[in-house]
């Protein structure tokens, strides 16, 4: 286990940021896990080396930081785990790696994932999948799993991911980590591959709330870039300590028991509830609440995200990078043979159902209601979280822990409904976060909070006011000792 | 060609080359004089991760032409990917324009096949990128390879639609005319650049099927193809064969149109609104985009025919182009306006087109000279057109051939008084003949005499005077 404040106090204490960054390529080469895609061992070292020769300020001087392979870096390849990006080498670097590295980070490498974000488990990215560091035959989650399970590994002390239905939380709760999904619009999408543009966000995983708050805070902020960023106030690490007391929690009653609970495993269940009751006895209140369109949410979810990913995913044609195969035919075939080799089945599926879904004649049936229903979510969410209402949700990340690799991976729709509880907060565009909040059989448990759209600072204080009354953060899995 | 069986309606692809940036990023858009591929970046190159951010002035551009085509402006805008593959298209999806364009319901005024004004009605004005340019090895259907230039990927594009009211190619042509000159007029558009207007046209025959034909690439190449495509249809319907609703290809080498796909393979774009950017509020932008907009040809026409007291043919002339109207301004403020719009729409004008060249070459001091020589009577009209001539065909310094240097050069100073009295009695006394018929009653013969004379001035004498002069001397015996 490493910690950003702890590498931190090691540099400022005279400890050299090359050999901090040296051990860490050891233990990324001797690992099990697949973590990363790739090392950027030269950029990194250079970097490195240059600290030591005369340190920068920056809230994450000399930090080492590892990025989902989905997020374009400056001369470090970027596949998002895809045989089609093969040696594609972005010349930009994505508005978060710039924040980054003003801020004074130092990327070590790019993290596997699920082929172009499309996954629950990692299991779809062509270079196979990551092992959950927890149990090696068990996957860390997806999309964002080599993120996750290199943090919880050591492999990192923090790592960004992007959220898409669940990328960030689902893999932070499989392996027992922190991770955020920001406010739509919190996180400039610059440089992030597209997947399903409307619903991504990125977000820091870590091993605690106070690390993924210090990344949240050099993350955040308005691109001009991105038309869809927004200014932001911050204040994320000064709030941390404010407590719960006063806050009032709501439970969506159909995330529990009847309907879209129904499927959830019981220590996970009650891991939760036990949650909710240390967070009474730290002095907030809870009340169950309601989101009645919660059962359509996946349905809307998946046709709006294939649906902009058939359009996204058109571009890699192998012609201006990329995958490239033989000789030359004509351009039809060429294109056509590239795709084909190009791409693995879960994103030839998606690929085809949502060209599907937005074809004439089908588009009113499919995407536009769609909308409607993604419409509908979000009021629910704004209902909840209304004045009067609660000013913060409480769910469980993922229905079960962390399951083998291979159980789910033949049957998509049973893959699918994993994202139950983290896809409406993508349609609904509002911030949450994963936090371990138990075990079951040896495996982590994690636990959702929802805040109001930007309303991140409440989030961040809750979180961190259950962490510090709860040791889960602090297990380690095996495979870090 | 008219016939009156003819329905033709246009989608105008118009560069908004005015601007200094593309439409969604920061690339230059003065590339026409560069090496292919060097104005691109991540952005209009489609790089992954890269995302689109709205050029504002394009916007205020487009809202600009929309209300010049009497367009009503949309409250709300909206963009929408248009999805299909093509080689010059990077992210495989063009950023276009749907439900909710940014204007509707226009119309412009054209000179129709009548001689008559003719309202055409516009459909949509809507915004859009550019692709890049492909540039085919031989023909489009017979090329080995291709090569793809993505300089103009992402230049501002706006689609101007009209409805099917145009009823031959001189309509079409006098449409294209008029709305380049309108673009002109918005300093939005500079119609000389390569690709700066393309033409899509629909053409059928009453009763018939409609045609497509894609790919005009200039407002004098839409005549030629639209007058092939008709005589197409019409053979073929002489001959039994049926038009089907079809896309063709104007291959401008061949000047034939050439059938790409039918109905049937048509494409589908599934539409669906643009996620990376958001609806944009225009409403409150209107008012002041409107404030200023400039006089447009139709209004700068009447108020030269009242502030200049010329004619309306005139007046037509000198403002079917915005350059020649502010250079008339110019000349108006300083020499006779009568006199320079005459001299400026039938003289200048016709030996600007017959050169092929605009009217920055001539500047406007040179004809506020000829004009003030002319006036004076230091020159006759034809030394003027020689004076006129000389400047145009100059390839040096300009400031070599000012118009009194070339009188001088040239020897195109009106003859004197004297000089032409005496050519007068000369001539006089050489045609004892015609002199003869004049006083036998044959007031033609004195027509002679002035020839004689004019000779004899190497034509710097002016007719009229010389016939007043060989009256007098003829009177006078
Ligand atoms: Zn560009």
């Amino acid at each position: 286990m490493v910690m950003i404040r702890e590498l931190q106090e090691g540099l400022f204490a005279g400890g050299s940021a090359e050999e901090m960054i040296n051990s860490l390529f050891e233990k990324i080469r001797r690992s099990r896990l697949n973590a990363y895609n790739h090392i950027a061992e030269d950029q990194a070292l250079e970097r490195a080396r240059e600290f030591d020769r005369s340190p920068w300020e920056g809230s994450l001087a000399g930090v080492p930081i590892a990025i989902k392979d989905s997020i374009s870096t400056r001369g470090i390849e970027t596949n998002c785990s895809s045989r089609i990006l093969s040696g594609y080498v972005p010349p930009y670097d994505a508005h978060v790696i710039e924040r980054l590295k003003e801020e004074g980070a130092i990327i070590i490498g790019k993290t596997n994932m699920d082929e172009f974000a499309m996954g629950t488990s990692t299991e779809t990215s062509y270079f196979g999948p990551t092992k959950n560091p927890w149990d090696l035959d068990r996957v860390p989650g997806g999309s964002s799993g080599g993120s996750a399970a290199a943090v919880a590994a050591g492999e990192a002390p923090a790592a960004l991911g992007s959220d898409t239905g669940g990328s960030i939380r689902g893999p932070a709760s499989f392996c027992g980590i922190v991770g955020i999904k920001p406010t739509y619009g919190l996180v400039s999408r610059y440089g992030l591959v597209s997947y399903a543009n409307s619903l991504e966000q990125i977000g820091p995983l870590a091993m605690d709330v106070e690390d993924a708050a210090l990344v949240m805070e050099a993350i955040s902020g308005h691109d001009p870039r991105d038309s869809t960023s927004v200014k932001s106030e911050g204040g994320y690490l000064s709030g941390l300590n404010g407590g719960v007391e006063g806050l009032t929690f709501g439970v969506p009653k159909e995330y529990f028991g009847e309907g879209v609970g129904e499927g959830v495993d019981p220590e996970v269940e009650r891991s939760v509830w036990d949650a909710i009751s240390k967070l009474e006895e730290l002095g907030a209140s809870w009340k169950m609440v309601s989101l009645p369109h919660t059962k359509y949410a996946l349905a809307a979810y998946y046709i709006i995200a294939m649906s902009e990913a058939s359009s996204n995913l058109a571009r890699f044609d192998g012609l201006r990078y990329g995958l490239r195969l033989g000789a030359d035919q004509d351009w039809h075939s060429t294109f056509s043979e590239i795709r084909a080799a190009g791409f693995g089945p879960e994103v030839k599926r998606r690929i085809l159902l949502g060209t599907y879904a937005l074809s004439a004649g089908y588009y009113g049936r499919y995407y536009l209601k769609a909308l409607k229903v993604r419409t509908l979510i979000k009021q629910d969410f704004e209902r909840a979280l209304s004045s009067g209402g609660a000013d913060l949700l409480v769910t469980p990340t993922m229905p079960f822990p962390a399951f083998k690799i291979g159980e789910r991976i033949e049957d998509p729709l049973s893959l699918y409904m994993a994202d139950v509880f983290t896809v409406p907060i993508n349609l609904a565009g509002v911030p949450a976060i994963s936090l371990p909040c138990g075990f079951a059989d040896g495996l982590p448990i994690g636990l959702q909070i929802i805040g109001r759209h930007f309303d991140e600072v409440s989030l961040l204080r809750a979180a961190k006011a259950y962490e510090d009354a709860t040791p889960y953060h602090e297990a380690v899995p095996k495979e870090v000792i | 060609m008219a016939g009156g069986d003819v329905i033709i309606g246009l989608e105008v692809h118009v560069q908004l080359n005015r601007l200094r940036s593309k439409l969604f990023c920061g690339c230059s858009t003065d590339y026409h004089a560069s090496d292919p591929n060097t104005h691109t970046c991540p952005v209009c190159l489609g790089l992954p991760g890269t995302l689109p951010v709205m050029n504002r002035r394009a916007v205020e551009y487009a809202i600009r032409v929309a209300l010049a085509l009497n367009c009503e402006i949309q409250g709300e805008t909206l963009f929408y990917r248009k999805n299909y593959y093509y080689p010059d298209l990077p992210k495989a999806f063009q950023i276009t324009q749907y439900d909710f364009p940014l204007g509707m319901g226009g119309s412009i005024l054209i000179k129709g096949e009548d001689g008559e004004e003719k309202k055409i009605r516009i459909t949509r004005v809507h915004m859009e990128e550019d692709p890049g340019r492909l540039v085919h090895a031989g023909t489009i259907d017979r090329a080995k390879y291709s090569m793809v230039d993505y300089n103009r990927c992402g230049m501002a594009l706006l689609e101007v639609v009209t409805e099917p009211d145009l009823r031959s190619p001189k309509e079409a042509r006098s449409f294209l005319d008029k709305l380049r000159n309108i673009l002109e007029y918005l300093d939005v558009f500079d119609g000389g650049l390569e690709g700066a207007m393309r033409i899509d046209s629909n053409i059928s025959l009453v009763g018939g099927e409609r045609a497509e034909v894609k790919n005009i690439s200039s407002h004098k190449g839409v005549e030629k193809a639209l007058a092939y495509e008709i005589t197409r249809q019409r053979s073929a319907r002489r001959r039994g064969v049926a038009q089907v609703q079809e896309t063709r290809h104007y291959d401008e080498l061949r000047a034939i149109t050439v059938s790409i796909r039918t109905k049937e393979e048509a494409h589908d774009y599934r539409y669906f609104p643009e996620p990376d950017l958001v609806p944009m509020r225009i409403a409150d932008w209107v008012p002041e985009v409107e404030a200023e907009l400039p006089e447009l040809p139709d209004a700068k026409r009447e108020r030269f025919v009242a502030e200049y007291g010329i004619a309306d043919d005139h007046a037509r002339s000198l403002t079917s182009e915005i350059r020649v109207a502010n250079f008339y301004e110019v000349v108006a403020k300083r020499a006779p306006s009568r006199l320079a719009a005459a001299w400026i729409a039938d003289v200048l004008k016709g030996e600007l087109n017959y050169r092929d060249i605009t009217i920055d070459k001539f500047s406007p001091d040179h004809m506020v000279e000829i004009l003030s020589m002319l006036e004076g009577g230091k020159i006759t009209e034809k030394g003027a057109v020689e004076v006129i001539r000389t400047i145009l065909d100059h390839s040096g310094d300009l400031s070599e051939v000012t118009p009194t240097r070339v009188v001088e050069a040239k020897g195109l100073a009106r003859a004197g008084n004297d000089a032409v009295k005496a050519a007068v009695r000369a001539a006089v006394e050489e045609s004892a003949q015609a002199v003869a018929d004049y006083r036998a009653g044959n007031e033609k013969a004195i027509n002679f005499i002035v020839g004689v004379v004019m000779k004899k001035t190497r034509g710097r004498a002016d007719p009229g005077e010389a016939n007043r002069l060989v009256k007098e001397t003829l009177d006078e015996i």
